[in-house]
């Protein structure tokens, strides 16, 4: 699914922020993805969704070699990946329909299709009542599932999440990871992007860990039990 | 007319004045390229009004009819020459009534008798060997080749039709650095949009394509508001041209037929505006991992 090889990265002429990155993620797994704050998380996510060039090294998705890959092509390949932002990055003078729409839109789906998924994905994630809403009129709360619906509406394969729980209660908090794990049960790959310890002792996946830009890959604990049976 | 762009456009401050600049382009250069095609079109009529024509003019005290008609005799023989005539007195009189006002024919005013001379078509001569050859049988005979001053005044005729399209150029090279310069301050006001488009999968040709149905919409409010203007204009123009009895120059006024010349005007700022949009968004995302 998703593969570093030996990846760097530096911005500028800055010091390189990743060495030596190595993992890869397995088709359907799930991952959180943890650190200090500034130690790369988001950089590493943003290499994960094309957004970045690595300095060095190698990534490979959905069986492409990313430094070989015509520019041509990455648009496809970018439609295969939801991100949910940390800021949500929703579009303040679209609806919420709208901004769900997008990635359908770029995509160039035809309207009635977008239509009648976007209405249902949003009321599946309890924002039925607040369609034709303005991002700036509704919660934060209510924004995050507005972020979290155009993520999934074109069925991506794989998902990365930063920090969801950051800015959000720990009751929506622990809504949100039910939530997803409901999709990886699905299929969907998902990375989740957290500094929140609590969160990760309590549903025990396995960590991808930031410190001083190298990685470290710690098994989930039920993989762990299941090692230890 | 309004389209859903995923980019909120309306509150730019950059792209306010594009419809602004494409107007003042549709309005300059539809006056210019009026221009142009009509001193373009008076060149074609001087060219064929007053070519093939000498006038030969012998002084009063000279202008007996012996003499004429020897006058007039060697003109016939010269090559290239088609017809000769010695104008009557009634008609030399005509002739310079718009400057001398009507004369009346009993006053003895010693007018020199003038010779019309007919050329064949496309025939050049020696003006100073002819008025050797004439002055030889009546002395201070004047040769008046109307070519020579009506192809000066041709040459500056063209001079303005390319100065006219000149400034035509300058002004749509002025608006599309002027189209560059907005559309790039619009790349800048919405990259964070912009980027989010691009992770999401969007093409080039997509985010371009936003910007180039925007720069369609200014475009067509500015071809509408210069148009209006440049029509005001060159109707006023002709009105007032249509008053003045241009006596010696063909009038230099549109004809029916190059009207509708001036509607590729607006058209073409449109499209300048669309592609220069349009290639300038390309640019910048090509630089987009
Ligand atoms: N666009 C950028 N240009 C330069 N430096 C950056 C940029 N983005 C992030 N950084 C730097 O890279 C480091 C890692 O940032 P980031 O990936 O945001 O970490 P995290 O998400 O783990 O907090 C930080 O030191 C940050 O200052
Ligand atoms: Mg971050």
């Amino acid at each position: 699914m998703l593969r570093f090889e030996n990846v760097g990265m530096r911005y500028g002429i800055g010091p390189e922020i990743l060495r030596d990155i190595n993992f890869a993620l397995e088709p359907g797994s799930i991952h959180f993805l943890t650190g200090p704050s500034g130690a790369g998380k988001t950089t590493l996510l943003k290499l994960m969704y094309l957004a970045l060039r690595p300095t060095r090294g190698l990534v490979h998705l959905l069986g492409h070699d990313i430094s070989l890959t015509p520019r041509s092509e990455l648009p496809e390949l970018r439609r295969q990946i939801g991100v949910v932002f940390q800021e949500f990055r929703l579009i303040d003078h679209l609806s919420a329909v709208e901004n769900v729409a997008l990635p359908l839109r770029v995509a160039n789906v035809k309207q009635s299709t977008i239509d009648a998924h976007v209405r249902e994905l949003l009321v599946w994630v309890g924002l039925g009542d607040h369609l034709d809403a303005k991002p700036p009129t509704l919660s934060g709360g209510q924004q995050q599932r507005v972020a979290i619906a155009r993520a999934i509406i074109n069925r991506p394969r794989l998902l990365l999440a930063d920090e969801p729980t950051g800015n959000v209660d720990d009751r929506i908090a622990l809504r949100l990871m039910y939530l997803f794990e409901e999709l990886n049960k699905t299929g969907t790959t998902i990375v989740i992007a957290t500094h929140n310890e609590a969160l990760l002792q309590k549903f025990g996946h396995p960590v991808l860990r930031l410190n001083d830009g190298e990685l470290d890959v710690v098994a989930g604990r039920t993989e762990r039990l299941e090692a230890v049976s | 007319m309004r389209f859903r762009a995923d980019l909120p456009f309306e509150r730019d401050q950059a792209t306010r004045f594009v419809p602004w600049i494409v107007a003042l382009m549709v309005f300059l250069g539809a006056l210019a390229l009026a221009a142009a095609t009509a001193v373009g079109g008076a060149i074609d009529r001087w060219d064929t009004s007053l070519t093939g024509r000498i006038t030969v003019q012998v002084p009063a005290d000279q202008a007996q009819p012996k003499a004429l008609a020897r006058l007039v005799d060697t003109l016939v023989e010269t090559p290239g020459i088609a017809k000769a005539e010695a104008l009557s007195a009634e008609a030399t009189r005509a002739l310079v009534e718009p400057w001398l006002g009507a004369l009346d024919a009993d006053l003895e005013l010693p007018l020199p008798a003038v010779i019309d001379v007919e050329t064949d078509a496309g025939a050049t001569f020696d003006v100073n060997l002819l008025t050797g050859r004439l002055a030889k049988i009546t002395p201070g005979v004047i040769v008046d080749d109307h070519r020579v001053w009506l192809l000066q005044l041709i040459r500056v005729a063209r001079t303005v039709e390319w100065i006219s399209f000149a400034i035509l150029g300058l002004i749509g090279l002025t608006a599309i650095a002027a189209i560059i310069f907005a559309t790039r301050s619009g790349l800048a006001v919405h990259a964070a949009i912009i980027n989010l488009l691009h992770v999401m999968g969007a093409r080039d040709a997509y985010i371009a394509g936003q910007f180039q149905m925007q720069a369609m919409m200014l475009g067509i409010r500015g071809g509408i508001i210069g148009s209006v203007a440049a029509i005001i204009v060159l109707a006023l123009l002709t009105a007032m041209s249509a008053g003045i009895d241009v006596a010696l120059l063909p009038s230099a006024t549109l004809s029916p037929t190059q009207w509708p010349l001036l509607v590729t005007v607006p058209i073409a700022a449109v499209i300048i505006t669309m592609a220069t949009a349009r290639l300038t968004v390309l640019r910048a995302l090509a630089g987009m991992p």
